[in-house]
């Protein structure tokens, strides 16, 4: 590879380039609306560089927009659902990954099947039992119908993490005289700390950036999650204001951003490998 | 499996307790999946056999194929699914190549590398509602990016409005799509190059074959089954996708982008046809099983091959 011809690299150059500008023109241009002012947002000839750049769009974004509440309905539902499914999966996976079993089996089943089928069926059926159990327009009927949906994910991933700690650390502490419970504290918790972070970031980003389970179980406006607050935004008076609109999207991104940079090592060195062999 | 026949019966013993102890903890993790996930599935494709409404006083009653004989003699229905098709086949394939591309690229030892691999992680870190948005501000009729790139290269006679033209709605779309799906693609494919032996390659170049003779018969080959179960994927992912496009054009303008997904939402929460809402999900479960059946199929059959 390293004999290649000079015009084969110019032309990898090349194209390189134009990946380059086709992913991030769209991101360029959000940033450059957001610090546009409302009359440089609307003229017919923009340019990439804001003339005179103001910061007004992100502070009209939370003024005006119910967005700063969104936000917290977000920030409530979404950490509301990672510590709950992180509660339930961590002790489940550790049992699972100790002991052979079926559920195993099931689980993964059931991660593959359930991609298979659409939201659609699922939310009916769903919107029922919670509208019987008076959860829908609830924040807590919310969490649990993302806890719900995040659960097979993260107990598959957890397990994968208990498998990477040698059984034979916990049978030597063991007898060393450890009790099962200083065994896990001491010396499983330790070592799982970082798919734990893992795992709780996943659903704390699943659930931020969800939209479609919001959409049908939230309808009054004070409950409405960020997504839901945007997309709203858009149908109404968005035409008129796409500055605060780019800017508040550009913060709502924030979180996932801080995700993926944390991940990105292991995602673009080969990391998912594994994952995606099974 | 045989060691466990031979155990004592104290070790099995201590291994049956030990195996209640861990349903006990796998219990709250079940619990919620079977009551929240598995039984509304269920429901849910019952519920596509029944005459099922919004509302509280209504009552339910089992019409067997009624809402399916129904459906294949709704026009709307069908423009829907035949638009979901034309979506999900040309994001899929679009995005397939463009990925494999991009990391191909990404596999060699290029400059400006670790720009790229950011860049492509970015769409996947942004929500899907974020991504419409973003997208509706690049094709504004007035204020997008496309019309004023295509103004500057002097062929402003081109610009429209790309997402309110009955023409363009879906092309543009599909952009957008293609654009959100690449990353998830690309890291999957680039994985898998990863994992293709040096060795095999270096053989082959050493008794002179060239670059794309290489490409085809040995990276291609050994990229297989990570085609086929990412494209299988996207597939699926594609086809019953709704929350970009609803926010790009909510199905419009007219219809063209009406894809399943926006169509079976409108009829169960506008109309409150809970039942023929259901019926569209079976539909697309049933569509989505019979093409992958097909495509795997075939695949498999190229393996044995």
């Amino acid at each position: 590879m390293n004999r290649s011809k000079p015009l084969t690299r110019a032309l990898q150059y090349l194209a390189l380039l134009g990946y380059i500008a086709f992913l991030a023109f769209p991101l360029l241009w959000m940033l450059s609306t957001s610090f546009k002012t409302p009359q440089e947002v609307v003229e017919l000839h923009p340019s990439l560089i804001p003339r005179e750049p103001t910061l007004d769009n992100y502070t009209s974004a939370f003024e005006q927009q119910h967005l700063a509440r969104a936000a917290w309905n977000s920030l409530q539902v979404s950490v509301g659902s990672a510590v709950l499914t992180v509660v339930i999966a961590l002790p489940a996976a550790y049992a699972l990954a100790r002991v052979r079993s079926r559920i195993n089996t099931l689980a993964t089943a059931w991660i593959l099947l359930s991609q298979l089928f659409p939201f659609i069926l699922l939310v009916i059926p769903l919107f029922i039992i919670l509208k019987g159990a008076s959860l829908t327009n609830s924040l807590f009927g919310l969490i649990l119908v993302y806890v719900t949906w995040s659960l097979p994910f993260a107990l598959w991933m957890l397990q994968g993490f208990v498998r990477g700690i040698p059984r034979e650390l916990e049978e030597a502490a063991a007898m060393d005289g450890a009790s099962r419970f200083q065994t896990l504290w001491r010396i499983v918790a330790p070592l799982l700390a970082p798919g734990v972070v893992a795992v709780t970031l996943f659903a704390f980003i699943s659930s931020w950036n969800e939209f479609f389970f919001a959409l049908v179980l939230l309808k009054r406006p004070e409950l409405a999650t960020l997504p839901l607050e945007l997309a709203k935004f858009v149908g109404i008076e968005g035409i008129a204001r796409l500055g605060p609109l780019a800017a508040g999207s550009l913060m709502a991104t924030v979180p996932s951003l801080i995700f993926f940079a944390f991940l990105q090592r292991r995602l673009t060195s080969g990391g998912l490998a594994g994952a995606v062999k099974g | 499996m045989t060691t466990l026949n031979e155990e004592l019966p104290l070790a099995r013993k201590k291994r049956l307790s030990h195996n209640r102890y861990a349903y006990f903890l796998v219990l709250p993790a079940l619990a919620p999946v079977l009551i929240l996930s598995v039984v509304p599935l269920l429901n849910g494709i019952y519920l596509g056999f029944t005459d099922a409404r919004a509302g509280l006083n209504q009552t339910t009653h089992f019409t067997g194929i009624e809402n399916y004989t129904e459906l294949l003699s709704n026009d709307l229905f069908w423009a829907s699914f035949k638009i979901g098709l034309i979506w999900a086949f040309s994001v899929t394939i679009l995005q397939f190549l463009a990925a494999l591309g991009l990391a191909l690229l990404l596999n060699l030892n290029l400059r400006l590398q670790w720009l790229t691999r950011t860049l492509a992680l970015v769409p996947w870190a942004m929500p899907p509602v974020i991504v419409g948005i973003m997208w509706q501000l690049v094709y504004h009729p007035d204020a997008g990016l496309v019309n004023e790139a295509l103004y500057r290269v002097g062929m402003g006679d081109l610009a429209t409005n790309w997402l309110g033209d009955f023409s363009t709605a879906l092309p543009a779309v599909i952009v957008v799509g293609v654009w959100a799906g690449m990353p998830q693609t690309t890291v999957v494919l680039l994985a898998g190059l990863q994992g293709v032996p040096a060795e095999l390659n270096e053989a082959a170049a050493v008794d002179g074959a060239s670059t794309w003779r290489r490409f085809w018969s040995i990276t291609l080959p050994q990229l297989r089954p990570v085609i086929v179960a990412i494209t299988s994927l996207d597939f699926i992912w594609n086809f019953n996708s709704f929350g970009l496009v609803y926010v790009l054009t909510t199905g419009g303008p007219g219809g063209k982008t009406m894809l399943p997904m926006l169509f079976a939402y409108e009829e169960a929460f506008k109309f409150g046809h809970f039942g023929t809402a259901a019926a569209m999900g079976n539909v697309m479960v049933l569509i989505i099983v019979v093409l992958l059946f097909f495509y795997l199929r075939r695949r498999m059959r190229e393996v044995n091959a």
